[in-house]
């Protein structure tokens, strides 16, 4: 059934169709909403689920781990300080081969203040084992959650669905709710091989020693390296079902172009619209969107971007000292390959400053006028 | 008394590892009560087998036997709640000696 929904509550509809059967949050803007419908859910019993309210996101993330111990799917949402909030706990939902699936909305770090988006949040959580999934529509809001569920319960990893504050949180759409009974075809329940159980008692996650640990992270990287191909394969199965494909990469008019844009979050598809404009102007411009970033699509980086002569990375964030983060990752995926184009990187819309067809024609313009790629970080918008 | 195995489960190799940390039962060959430097030690003429020292053992290692209680020594470590909560004041912490 098709509806009129905002991105925050194309999560709460994902983890409900998912049959979410823990949910455990506590409120930030801009992702309140999402669970706020989820707790009217669980309490008109739309959704049988336990909606577990905290005093913190430390102790959301804490909760949402003992009850993916015991078995069931479990579901969570934040923003920004709630995340930086949770990262102690979010290695042990990555360590302990947790696979909880939470929602996350871009939103900047503060200090100053800031509700608005830009990625910082998320990118400081990139080393700590969690599938990161960006996303442009609240259509694919939905979908990623259903699909993500999926490849967490297969792979023992947790995942984060992640989305732009206001530009998707609070912006409605027309999203395509699919069936009950159709995603209960798609994603069958949760059943862990080890659980916590009074028949079989274990303590989890307790002293591992130089014996073990080493192996331990051997082993989730290994499953990480396998999550590129799941992603694939169970975005064709729900293409099969649904009629949209959930991959790794979105690449527009990417076959016969010379320059890329390297692009992530609804920027990305405000980046199209750039395309399309260019076109029309005579560059043959394509647009790359990264929207599964952790793992990396090191395969399809490498095969849309060896094919084209420019490549500019729009990166909402920076890693301070360093550059943009989606601009070093591309540059390292690169690295070493025989057809690669030179790569220039740009950082935009922090703190929410709006990213528009207008920035993206000044990153073309900036790039098509340059013979050599160099290190400078060409800043988009900035009042300097 | 509990059966200890004290045996050490070490994994070869990561593939015959569980995917998830859990406990393999390090317990039963990790003794504890190696960590003591005071023990308690029950006067079993003033007991009055009324069980608080063995409620309040928070490792737990006082197990009541025949109604009358026994402390643990592998995995005590010593640190003295038994003796303070003993309300007949029959247990008393005593300095190990190697």
């Amino acid at each position: 059934m098709k509806k009129v929904i905002m991105g925050n509550h194309a999560l709460s509809y994902g983890a409900k169709l998912a049959r979410s059967k823990v949910i455990a949050a506590y409120p930030i803007t801009p992702q309140t909403q999402v669970v706020e419908l989820l707790s009217e859910m669980c309490a008109d019993g739309s959704l049988d689920a336990r909606f577990i309210k905290v005093e913190s996101e430390h102790s959301a993330m804490a909760a949402c781990i003992g009850a993916s111990v015991a078995g069931a799917r479990t579901f969570t949402a934040t923003s920004a300080q709630g995340l930086a909030l949770m990262h102690e706990m979010l290695h042990w939902a990555s360590g302990g081969r947790h696979p909880v699936v939470m929602g996350n909305i871009n939103r900047s770090m503060a200090p100053g203040w800031s509700i608005w988006t830009d990625q910082n949040d998320s990118l400081s959580e990139r080393d700590t084992g969690w599938m990161q999934y960006y996303c442009a529509s609240n259509q694919e809001v939905l979908d990623t959650v259903i699909q993500a569920f999926k490849v967490s319960e297969a792979l023992m990893i947790p995942s984060m669905v992640v989305l732009d504050a206001f530009a998707l949180s609070h912006t409605y759409e027309v999203v395509d709710v699919p069936e009950q009974e159709e995603v209960d075809g798609y994603l069958p329940p949760f059943n862990p091989e080890i659980r916590l159980t009074p028949k079989d008692p274990h303590a989890f996650g307790g002293l591992t020693g130089s014996e073990h640990y080493f192996e331990l992270r051997y082993k989730l990287q290994k499953d990480m390296e396998k999550a590129p191909a799941l992603i694939e394969k169970t975005g064709r199965e729900y293409e099969k079902l649904f009629g949209r494909y959930l991959g790794l990469v979105d690449a527009y008019r990417c076959d016969d172009a010379d320059f890329v844009f390297v692009t992530s979050g609804t920027a990305g598809f405000t980046a199209r619209v750039a395309v399309d404009e260019l076109r029309e102007a005579g560059v043959k411009a394509g647009n790359l969107r990264i929207k599964v970033f952790r793992p990396f699509p090191f395969a399809q980086v490498r095969e849309v971007l060896g094919k084209v002569k420019k490549a500019a990375v729009v990166d909402r964030n920076c890693s301070y000292g360093a550059h943009g983060i989606f601009y070093q990752e591309v540059k390292s995926a690169l690295y070493g390959e025989a057809r690669k184009p030179l790569v220039f990187g740009y950082i935009a819309g922090l703190g929410g400053r709006d990213i528009t067809t207008d920035s993206f024609k000044e990153v073309a313009a900036h790039t098509l006028s340059k013979d050599k790629a160099d290190e400078e970080i060409v800043w988009i918008g900035v009042k300097k | 008394m509990r059966e200890k195995k004290a045996k050490k489960i070490v994994f070869k190799s990561a593939e015959e590892m569980p995917t998830m940390i859990i406990s393999v039962g390090s317990q039963t060959h990790n003794l504890t009560g190696a960590w003591r430097n005071i023990r308690p030690e029950i006067d079993l003429s003033k007991c009055l087998k009324c069980g608080i020292c063995w409620k309040f053992c928070p490792e737990p290692s006082i197990e009541i036997i025949d109604d009358w209680p026994v402390v643990d020594y592998d995995y005590c470590k010593g640190c003295g709640i038994c003796a303070e909560e003993c309300p007949a004041k029959c247990i008393v912490m005593v300095e190990e000696r190697k």
